[in-house]
């Protein structure tokens, strides 16, 4: 069953530049999908719009439906009701994420105020029980203490606690690890995995990290330029990916993960990332595509079977046709 | 568990008594105003003599063991009279800002959160009120109300109306822009407990240094007033028409202006640097814990 479907979802700046550009993307009930791509390719946005959380300048449009409810369509006061409770969301900077004037637990039991009723009493009691759940060292002193007084993972951690305190339909983690230390990234990754499995939630994690995405996802999509690029299941993109860009961001993240020949030099994908407003005409990635042709001018259109979808003119496993300028 | 987290606290607050005595401003500024308060409170149980108790055989008297101060046209002690005089000025600071802070932090919140055409008519109404010539709201107050201290505690409570919708309005600005706002977004907070629980909390200390800074100038502007007969008039002893008595006998006895004057330098003195000091404090705090 799907629980959260978007629908051509356009995210425009006021100029009407396109931000994001009529994103698709399905999850269903307890699925993991990982959201890849460089930064500006749109993923941060598509998650703030799904949760209805974009700046007041920023214009959303197209449907998100949770359930078979409309979110777009929805009052802001039931907005208010899902966010936090049946949809919830994971920051990339848990240093920033927190009130730095407000103690730790106050800010996990506030979840559980707003949405359960919970009392003062019973809101702290159910936040060091999180604090413990997120495997915070002595759950009770934690609580006490203020933001400042906690280290980045553990920070992070207690954002997950507050993600978590409502059981979830479904988690938005906006590359949760980005800003730790490699060496916690990992533990905190763990935590996440083995939460959303015992919450039973869905995920939609954002990242970089194409390692992660091969663990935690059942799905990846990748986006560029604003748009959905290729979409299929996990085990098949990261393996045999038919768009030159998922290929291109494997190969950047391989290098790293595997003993590749050590000539020194990694592997980059040429060019870099334009300004909004500023990518090609038709494909957004052509201008940095090793396979691209004149053909590429012209938008292609995400096409497939029902798990695999690719937006490629000469998807990867298929002769390049024609004259290429290659 | 209780005895971890009182000590946890008992910690907590040694270090900011530490931090605060480190501050030089927070100290002296701090000293100053303690001795002013000790001073009204102690005069509202004694003082030397009544302020207003005349004695026509000791006019103009010079400083005494008697009367340290000397005493005034009418023979009332000079001493007793400033310490007086000090219940006035705080408590027209006290009431003026908390009129321009209760009427200026909750328009500068609207400001900062509603933008858009609210945001304009509170910062074009204020923008009017600063650009209003605040004497000549005193003197239109006080032909409307009569001189008095409550005419002058309102019209310096209204002038300063304008400082608190700004600093309200461009700190709560940065605080609604934060991420850890977006994520209380995120959990379900409504607005209006976004600005009770996140963005009061966190732009607190700047207002309070406001108000302190505000305080000071509010004695100054309080004396003022009672010097130009808008405020409060004799014979209630206040700084400000002391210092305007004092004037017409500065040829027989310089020293009576002197001393509600020097009153008045501790007390603005204090306040500022009270007030330099929270704002030192908190700009320290703040680049610790970034």
């Amino acid at each position: 069953m799907t629980l959260l479907s978007v629908r051509d979802l356009t995210v425009s700046a006021p100029g009407g530049l396109a931000l994001v550009d009529g994103v698709s993307l399905d999850i269903e009930k307890g699925e993991r999908v990982g959201l890849i791509g460089e930064s500006g390719s749109g993923k941060s946005l598509t998650a703030l719009a799904v949760m209805g959380l974009l700046g007041e300048e920023l214009k959303a449009t197209g449907h998100v439906f949770f359930g078979n409810e409309d979110l777009f369509a929805a009052s802001e006061r039931r907005r208010c009701q899902l966010r936090g409770d049946a949809i919830s969301m994971i920051f990339q900077e848990p240093m920033m994420a927190l009130n730095p004037t407000m103690r730790v637990g106050k800010q996990v039991g506030e979840t559980l105020r707003i949405h359960r009723g919970l009392g003062r009493r019973a809101a702290a009691r159910a936040a060091v029980d999180l604090l413990g759940r997120v495997e915070l060292p002595d759950p009770q002193r934690c609580a006490m203490m203020y933001p400042h007084e906690l280290s980045g993972g553990q920070r992070q951690r207690v954002m997950m606690a507050i993600a978590i305190s409502c059981d979830p339909d479904v988690v938005l983690a906006d590359e949760p690890t980005t800003a730790l230390d490699v060496t916690v990234q990992r533990r905190v990754l763990e935590l996440l995995d083995r939460l959303v499995a015992e919450e039973h939630c869905a995920l939609l994690l954002i990242t970089h990290d194409l390692a992660v995405v091969s663990e935690m996802c059942d799905r990846v999509v990748t986006m560029y330029g604003g748009r959905v690029v290729e979409v299929g299941p996990a085990a098949r993109m990261l393996t045999s990916p038919a768009h030159p860009y998922t290929e291109a961001l494997l190969e950047t993240s391989l290098a790293v993960s595997v003993d590749a020949p050590s000539d020194g030099v990694l592997p980059a994908i040429a060019g870099s990332v334009p300004a909004a407003g500023a990518f090609p005409t038709g494909c957004p990635f052509r201008d940095r595509c090793p396979r691209r042709t004149e053909a590429c001018e012209v938008t292609p259109p995400l096409a497939g079977d029902g798990t695999h979808a690719v937006a490629c003119w000469w998807p990867i496993a298929q002769p390049v046709a024609g004259t290429s300028t290659r | 568990m209780t005895v971890v987290v009182v000590e946890a606290a008992g910690a907590r607050s040694r270090a900011g008594l530490w931090r605060w005595a480190r501050n030089p401003s927070a100290v002296v500024g701090g000293t100053l105003v303690g001795l002013v308060v000790l001073t009204a409170l102690v005069s509202l149980v004694w003082t030397p003599y009544p302020p207003l108790a005349v004695d026509p055989s000791h006019t103009l008297a010079r400083p005494s063991w008697a009367h340290l101060f000397g005493t005034d046209e009418y023979g009332r002690d000079v001493l007793s009279r400033v310490m007086a005089g000090s219940r006035i000025s705080l408590y027209a600071g006290v009431v003026s800002v908390l009129v321009a802070t209760a009427v200026g932090v909750p328009a500068g919140l609207l400001a900062a959160e509603r933008g858009g055409i609210p945001a304009q008519v509170v910062l074009r109404l204020s923008d009017i009120l600063y650009a209003f010539p605040a004497l000549l709201a005193a003197i239109t107050l006080s032909a409307a109300l009569g001189a008095s201290t409550t005419t002058a505690m309102l019209a310096i409570g209204i002038a300063f109306i304008p400082v608190f919708v700004r600093v309200t309005r461009s700190n709560a600005l940065v605080v609604l822009g934060s991420d850890y706002v977006l994520a209380a977004r995120a959990y379900g907070r409504r607005p209006l407990a976004i600005l009770r629980r996140h963005v009061l909390p966190n732009i607190a200390t700047t207002v309070i240094a406001q108000m302190s800074l505000l305080f000071s100038l509010a004695i100054l502007a309080e004396a003022g007033l009672d010097y130009l007969g808008l405020g409060t008039t004799p014979p209630t002893a206040s700084w400000g028409n002391m210092i305007e008595t004092g004037q017409t006998y500065l040829s027989q006895d310089p020293l009576l202006s002197v001393w509600p004057g020097i009153a008045i330098f501790v007390a603005v003195l204090g306040f500022t640097l009270l007030g330099e000091g929270i704002a030192e404090l908190r700009n320290a705090r703040l680049g610790r814990s970034a």
